[in-house]
């Protein structure tokens, strides 16, 4: 139904023989709010800022509506971007910062007081038109830096980890206030982060980047709950990887561990490879008293560490081989005890089947 | 008892270190404080070297010599165009240094450098042999030459400091907002880098102004103000020329302390 805004086919860029974007094809739909996750040195950055026209492909193609803008200067681009340090301009008033774009696009006199005006407005900024970034507050300076993008109305908003800058409570606020903006003028979001909950918490669709590609691009849900790749189950969430043989019954996987007790997992991909990991989120397991009824997978083990958080209580299990697992277990109505487990008690993890997932050697490795 | 005695030391060394300080300033401005009050001397014979009665004779008969107006005149017309010229060039050349890797980057970086290693003297004996051998007759413009050349090293090194620290994502931020190269340049670049390139002409032209080595190898016939205190050393130098020297230090002054009051005034404006 939605446009393609954004389309990226075999995107790469490489500086001197380091090669930071390897071939990058995507589609961004018009009105949505799409992210790059990934730890520093994925290339996320350099494909935003080939996006933004400050880097050039060595190869590849970018198109921007539908038009081919891959050798485009920057500031004929129809992107604007929200820097990391704002880079607002310090020697102008933050009025003038919103007005710069509506300037350099001819323009001129109520009209840009009514837009910049708006765009204040819409950062919550109202008031602070004749002061200088040095007076801000680094939350105030990055909503400037929002307003001044967004003031000019773009087909496509870039922003580089915009919320990196900011203490932890304001940074989970901002996050908000991003996606309700976002929301307020549909225009479309191509937003970096290596953080993974503000990716979670404000994106449509994820990219989950490694090493100048991307190993899985899906929603929120699906990357937590059936991630493609190691990698992706270890950078978004916590995940318990148990290694093994991989075999096939029927519409599951069974992956047969070096303990020999084998656990099943929904087959959700196609070709995996013989080996690879069974994977399960730590809040998936229940732990039992030896010998009660399990849910489908079971493992035995040993309470090593257990540490209570308010809102749940975590605990390493130690299985067959010295596995160990993380469990985190809500503080309401536990299964079967009502008392949190000691360190030293023995206990049978479970889960259900449905709960796992596979990752094969063979994909995205 | 410890305390006190803390206290004590303490005292002693924050007092000690104002007497220190004092003696720092009053070694770095007693020769201009004494060119200013023998500007106010009434000389007997020749010579300004003596206090011999306060007058306000050589202040009210300031241009009386015309030898000297004129080469003050010349001096500050070769200051401000040797200082407009070299902070142009030197502003741009640092642009390219710091900002662009390319071929020989660092020869020219070194090349820079080195005409404010050399010795003055053969500098200006060089430069008269560059300008005798291409037949250019010696006068203003070689001297105006001479005098860009190692401005440009100044005002080069001034503004790699400067630039170093100039935050590029502010252009990219002025090119993401649609300004052209030239509108960039103009509205962020230019007014960011401003302050840097004043101080720079400043020191370019105090240099300028005060050259006397390579000055006097490439004057020919002409006379700057230097080459003319100079040539009045012997026959006595008149006391019109501390109160030129007065003035002089006193524009520079007045130029130095209106770009601070500037800043603090933005500063303060900003905070």
């Amino acid at each position: 139904m939605a446009d393609v805004d954004v389309r990226l086919v075999n995107v790469t860029k490489k500086f001197g023989d380091q090669t930071a974007v390897d071939g990058i094809t995507l589609d961004v739909s018009d009105g949505e709010f799409f992210t790059l996750l990934g730890p520093s040195g994925c290339g996320k950055t350099t494909t935003l800022r080939m996006i933004g026209g400050f880097e050039q492909p060595t190869s590849g193609l970018i198109e921007l509506k539908g038009e081919d803008v891959t050798f485009l200067p920057a500031h004929q681009r129809d992107v604007n971007t929200v820097f990391q340090s704002y880079a607002l301009f310090p020697h102008l008033t933050i009025f003038e910062n919103v007005a710069f774009g509506l300037r350099r696009s001819g323009i001129k006199g109520g009209e840009v007081t009514r837009r910049v005006g708006e765009a204040l407005e819409l950062v919550q900024l109202v008031g602070f038109e004749q002061r200088y970034p040095a007076q801000l507050s680094g939350g105030q300076a990055q909503r400037v830096a929002l307003a001044r993008a967004l003031v000019n109305r773009p087909a496509v908003l870039l922003l580089d980890e915009p919320l990196g800058a900011l203490d932890l409570k304001l940074r989970k606020q901002m996050g908000i206030e991003l996606k309700r903006i976002q929301r307020e003028v549909g225009i479309t979001f191509i937003y970096v982060t290596h953080d993974q909950e503000e990716a979670m918490t404000m994106s449509d669709r994820i990219a989950v980047m490694n090493k100048g590609r991307y190993e899985q691009l899906a929603g929120p849900e699906t990357l937590y709950e059936r991630p493609a790749t190691r990698f992706v189950a270890g950078f978004v969430g916590a995940s318990n990887l148990l290694e093994g043989r991989i075999g096939s019954e029927g519409d599951q996987w069974t992956v047969t561990l070096p303990s020999g007790s084998t656990i099943r997992a929904p087959k959700s991909l196609g070709d995996i490879g013989a080996t690879g990991a069974i994977g399960v989120r730590p809040e998936k397991l229940s732990l039992l008293e030896p010998g009660q009824e399990s849910k489908g997978n079971a493992l035995e083990g040993v309470v090593v560490d257990t540490s209570y958080l308010g809102v749940i209580t975590q605990y390493v299990v130690e299985g067959a081989g010295g596995l160990r697992l993380l469990v985190s277990e809500q503080n309401v109505d536990r299964t079967t005890r009502n008392d949190t487990w000691r360190p030293g008690e023995r206990v049978t993890l479970t889960w259900r089947p449905e709960h796992g997932f596979v990752v094969g050697d063979a994909v995205g490795a | 008892m410890s305390g006190r005695l803390g206290g004590l030391i303490n005292a002693i060394l924050s007092r000690a270190l104002a007497v220190y300080a004092s003696l720092a300033l009053m070694y770095l401005l007693l020769p201009i404080v004494t060119i200013a009050i023998f500007s106010f001397n009434d000389p007997v014979g020749r010579s300004n070297y003596a206090w011999a009665g306060f007058t306000f004779d050589n202040w009210l008969t300031l241009f009386r010599d015309p030898t000297l107006v004129k080469a003050v005149g010349t001096s500050l017309r070769i200051a401000l165009v040797s200082t407009l010229i070299a902070t142009t060039i030197g502003t741009l050349m640092a642009m390219a240094l710091v900002r662009y890797r390319f071929r020989f980057r660092k020869a020219i970086d070194l090349f820079v450098f080195l005409p404010l290693a050399t010795p003055e003297i053969v500098l200006g004996a060089s430069l008269l042999t560059l300008f005798v051998t291409l037949q250019i007759p010696l006068g203003e413009v070689t001297l105006i030459l001479a005098h860009v050349m190692f401005n440009v090293s100044y005002v080069v090194v001034t503004m790699k400091a400067r630039l170093s620290g100039f935050d590029m994502r502010l252009e990219e931020a002025a090119a993401d907002l649609g300004a052209t190269p030239w509108q960039t340049f103009w509205r962020v670049t230019f007014p960011l880098i401003l302050p840097g390139i004043g101080a720079s002409a400043i020191l370019a032209f105090g240099l300028s102004l005060d050259d006397f080595v390579i000055t006097r190898f490439n004057a020919g016939q002409v006379q700057t103000f230097p080459v003319y205190v100079y040539l009045k050393v012997q026959k006595g130098i008149p006391p019109q020329v501390n109160a030129f020297a007065t003035l002089f230090f006193m524009a520079t002054v007045t130029l130095v302390a209106l770009g601070a009051l500037l800043q603090r005034r933005r500063a303060t404006l900003k905070q």
